[in-house]
């Protein structure tokens, strides 16, 4: 019958409709696709864009790769959608994506307010000024009436507004969407100023005309705690995401590296041992394999690796570990035991 | 269709015949269950986003409108500083969005109809000049205009310490256009009401110097008299206020030049880009609505001894203006719809403050829905006005 035909088709899309509104559990979700999508930022160098043969490069693209290591066991099972300051947090929210590693800055209001758990914070920044070296500027106390580049929809907007109204200093914003475009008009001499978080800065200044012709001021006008981020709702998702970025820390602490991993897994360190899954627990405990650390070290490294490999003094980045040192060497970098 | 059995009554007839075969009721029912599924698929979608929203625990209304935005806007037409509420901020982005549109429209008209007339040109050169200006500009995204236009602005001028000087009290650098404006002074106020009051009479001269052409015969140069009165009017109180000349000259000082009045980079680029690429539409229009014109007519008008001016404005466009204004109406609110891409080039329009707020608060529904009912007012209210100048300009039958 016609309307028995129309009246199950109803009920099936019906029902259809509410397995999508309810979804299931992030990890859940992740698992059955085989691979995680990672939303990154698409234009900044050392932090996450892609390399001149396509390939991701980036601190936050390896926590990313980290944690596809820690529960397929393979790095390489992640896909990264680059996204723009504004439309982040609504990706995660919407489910486009698993998790945001895109230097965001953990706050109260994105917290509590936006639906999403940030985990560990993988690089400790704050917000800084960069001038052309021309204009003899010395510090940021000396830059009223200028013109001020900024990226919008970030912290960066409010952190700059604070200073300059606290300062008691008059400054005009010029507020454009894309890194490349604020870049290309700062470069051209559109602003004076050009402000973002530290690392971004340096990120920037990299792929200048004339990276030599700038520098940054010695100001650091706010705390930015960079953080990946999860949506709320599925606590063990969460819970690997933030012991795929501790175990990165401890690993340094530990002195395990992606070269020496092999030989560490006879250690006879009982830590070490539990570490790499040698002495069975943690893996369980995580509901991954038990080799998930290793897996981690092996393919990605350990923090301290990660770091040097991407926004080291080594790099064109040039930066110090600064903040970002183990807690041992007087950093903010401290992970709790893995027991 | 008969029914086999005829019936005793005529009410036992309207209970024989089921209800679907019975057109009228069908159709209700028709609509009613239309109206159900429309009405019962937004409530689903409305109940949906609210659940989701309240699990993943993401804060919703508009309470944050009164919170302090605390983030700075560049170029404002009302007062405005970081420490005023969301709902400020918005207000002056509606503003910047207004102040492009309207300066846009009237610019794209001018434009539009000087280069619809030239297209039809007998010049040769300048109807060529004209098609290849509507050809270009037509056919390359308004985006990618807008960049070009943006960077020319930005890497064609020099710093504000190397400025162009042209002439006294004007500069030009990267930081945009800066003159010199007469210092605030009672005249001017005085002088601005003059003039709107010249222009006022100029409407009732020309209604009353119609009545007499149309009872006399007689014709009455009223723009030029208007024009006249405009340019003395004014003189007169400037001049019995003692020729106040104290001008509020920019300076350097600094970084950037402070005093005077400046157009910034980006709200010339935007509104540069989006004249030159919506004219190139208004002038298809104009041409066609022209051409829409039977040459017959044209020829009439010259052998009655109408100069070509009185051509264009006694027979041309009074019956071209009813083909004209329609598709006009649309132009408008693409150059208003397209002023969105602001948000690219830095001007800070509605779109570019709203999205501020969106990630500032994180509530993005709301956010959208206020661009969306914004946009929709801008729309419907140049509709509902161009609506009625088309019923105005329509032909009148008598």
């Amino acid at each position: 019958m016609k309307f028995t035909k129309i009246m199950v088709l109803t009920i099936v899309i019906g029902l259809l409709l509410c397995t999508v509104a309810q979804a299931g559990k992030d990890l859940d979700g992740v698992r059955k696709k085989g691979f995680i999508q990672a939303g990154v930022n698409g234009g900044v160098f050392g932090f996450g864009m892609p390399d001149e043969k396509g390939v991701w490069r980036g601190l936050d693209v390896d926590t990313a790769r980290a944690v596809a290591a820690a529960i397929f066991g393979d790095a390489t099972k992640v896909k990264f959608t680059p996204l723009t300051a504004q439309q982040r947090f609504t990706a995660l929210q919407s489910g486009e994506i698993d998790i945001l590693t895109r230097n965001a800055t953990r706050t109260l209001s994105r917290e509590t307010q936006l639906g999403l758990n940030f985990v560990t914070v993988n690089y400790y920044d704050g917000q800084g000024f960069m001038v052309l070296k021309k204009l003899g500027v010395k510090s940021a106390k000396e830059l009223d009436g200028a013109t001020v580049c900024v990226l919008p929809g970030t912290t960066t907007e409010q952190n700059a507004a604070d200073y300059f109204r606290n300062q008691k200093m008059k400054w005009k914003p010029v507020v454009i969407e894309s890194t490349t475009e604020l870049s290309k008009a700062f470069f051209a001499g559109r602003c004076d100023v050009l402000t973002s978080d530290a690392s971004q800065l340096a990120g920037i200044r990299a792929v200048a005309p004339n990276p030599d012709d700038y520098t940054i001021l010695p100001e650091i006008i706010s705390k930015e705690p960079l953080a990946p981020a999860v949506r709320h709702g599925d606590d063990k998702f969460m819970d690997i995401v933030n012991f795929s970025v501790l175990a990165m820390i401890n690993a340094e602490e530990l002195g395990i590296t992606s070269k020496n991993v092999d030989q560490m897994l006879k250690s006879k360190n009982p830590i070490v041992q539990r570490f790499l899954g040698v002495s069975p627990g943690n893996g369980k405990a995580l509901g991954l394999d038990e080799k998930w650390a290793y897996n981690i070290i092996k393919q990605v490294g350990n923090y301290g690796e990660v770091f040097e490999r991407n926004i080291g003094v080594n790099t064109s980045l040039g930066l110090k570990r600064g903040l970002n040192a183990l807690w041992t060497d007087g950093g903010l970098m401290y992970s709790p035991p893995f027991k | 269709m008969k029914s086999k059995n005829p019936p005793a009554s005529a009410g036992s007839q309207a209970s024989a015949i089921p209800f679907w075969r019975d057109a009228g009721k069908r159709a209700f029912i028709f609509q009613l269950a239309a109206l159900f599924t429309v009405g019962g698929l937004g409530y689903y979608l409305f109940s949906n986003t609210q659940a989701n929203l309240a699990r993943q625990s993401i804060a919703t209304g508009f309470d944050f409108l009164n919170k302090e935005a605390s983030f700075e806007i560049a170029e404002s037409l009302i007062g405005y500083s970081a420490a005023d509420t969301y709902a400020r901020a918005l207000l002056v982005g509606v503003l910047n969005t207004l102040k492009v549109a309207f300066i846009g429209i009237i610019l794209t008209t001018i434009l539009g109809t000087v280069i619809g007339v030239s297209r039809l040109s007998s010049n040769w050169l300048v109807s060529r000049l004209s098609a290849l200006f509507i050809e270009v500009m037509q056919n390359i995204p308004v985006l990618l205009q807008l960049f070009f236009w943006y960077a020319i602005f930005y890497e064609a001028f020099p710093a504000p310490q190397q400025a162009l000087n042209p002439i006294k009290g004007v500069f030009l650098c990267n930081r945009g256009l800066i003159f010199a404006i007469p210092e605030a002074h009672n005249a001017h106020t005085v002088m601005g009401w003059i003039l709107i009051a010249v222009l006022v009479g100029g409407w009732f001269l020309n209604r009353w110097a119609r009545r007499r052409q149309e009872a006399i015969g007689e014709s009455f140069p009223v723009l030029r008299v208007t024009l006249f009165m405009a340019l003395l009017l004014p003189l007169l109180a400037w001049v019995a206020y003692g020729t106040p000349t104290a001008m509020n000259m920019p300076e350097l000082r600094g970084f950037n030049f402070s005093g005077g009045l400046s157009v910034s980079p980006e709200f010339s680029a935007l509104l540069l880009g989006l004249v030159l690429y919506t004219s190139a539409f208004v002038a298809e229009i104009v041409r066609a609505g022209i051409q829409s014109i039977g040459r017959g007519q044209i020829e009439a008008a010259m052998a009655l001894g109408l100069r070509p001016g009185q051509i264009l404005q006694l027979v041309i466009l009074p019956q071209s203006l009813r083909v004209i204004i329609p598709p006009l109406t649309s132009q408008m609110l693409n150059l208003t719809k397209n002023s969105s891409l602001a948000v690219a080039i830095g001007y800070t329009d509605f779109v570019a403050v709203t999205n501020t707020t969106i990630n500032q608060t994180g509530q993005a529904i709301e956010g959208v829905a206020m661009i969306m009912a914004v946009y929709l007012l801008f729309s419907l209210s140049t509709s509902v006005f161009m609506n009625w100048y088309n019923k105005r300009m329509a032909l009148v039958e008598r």
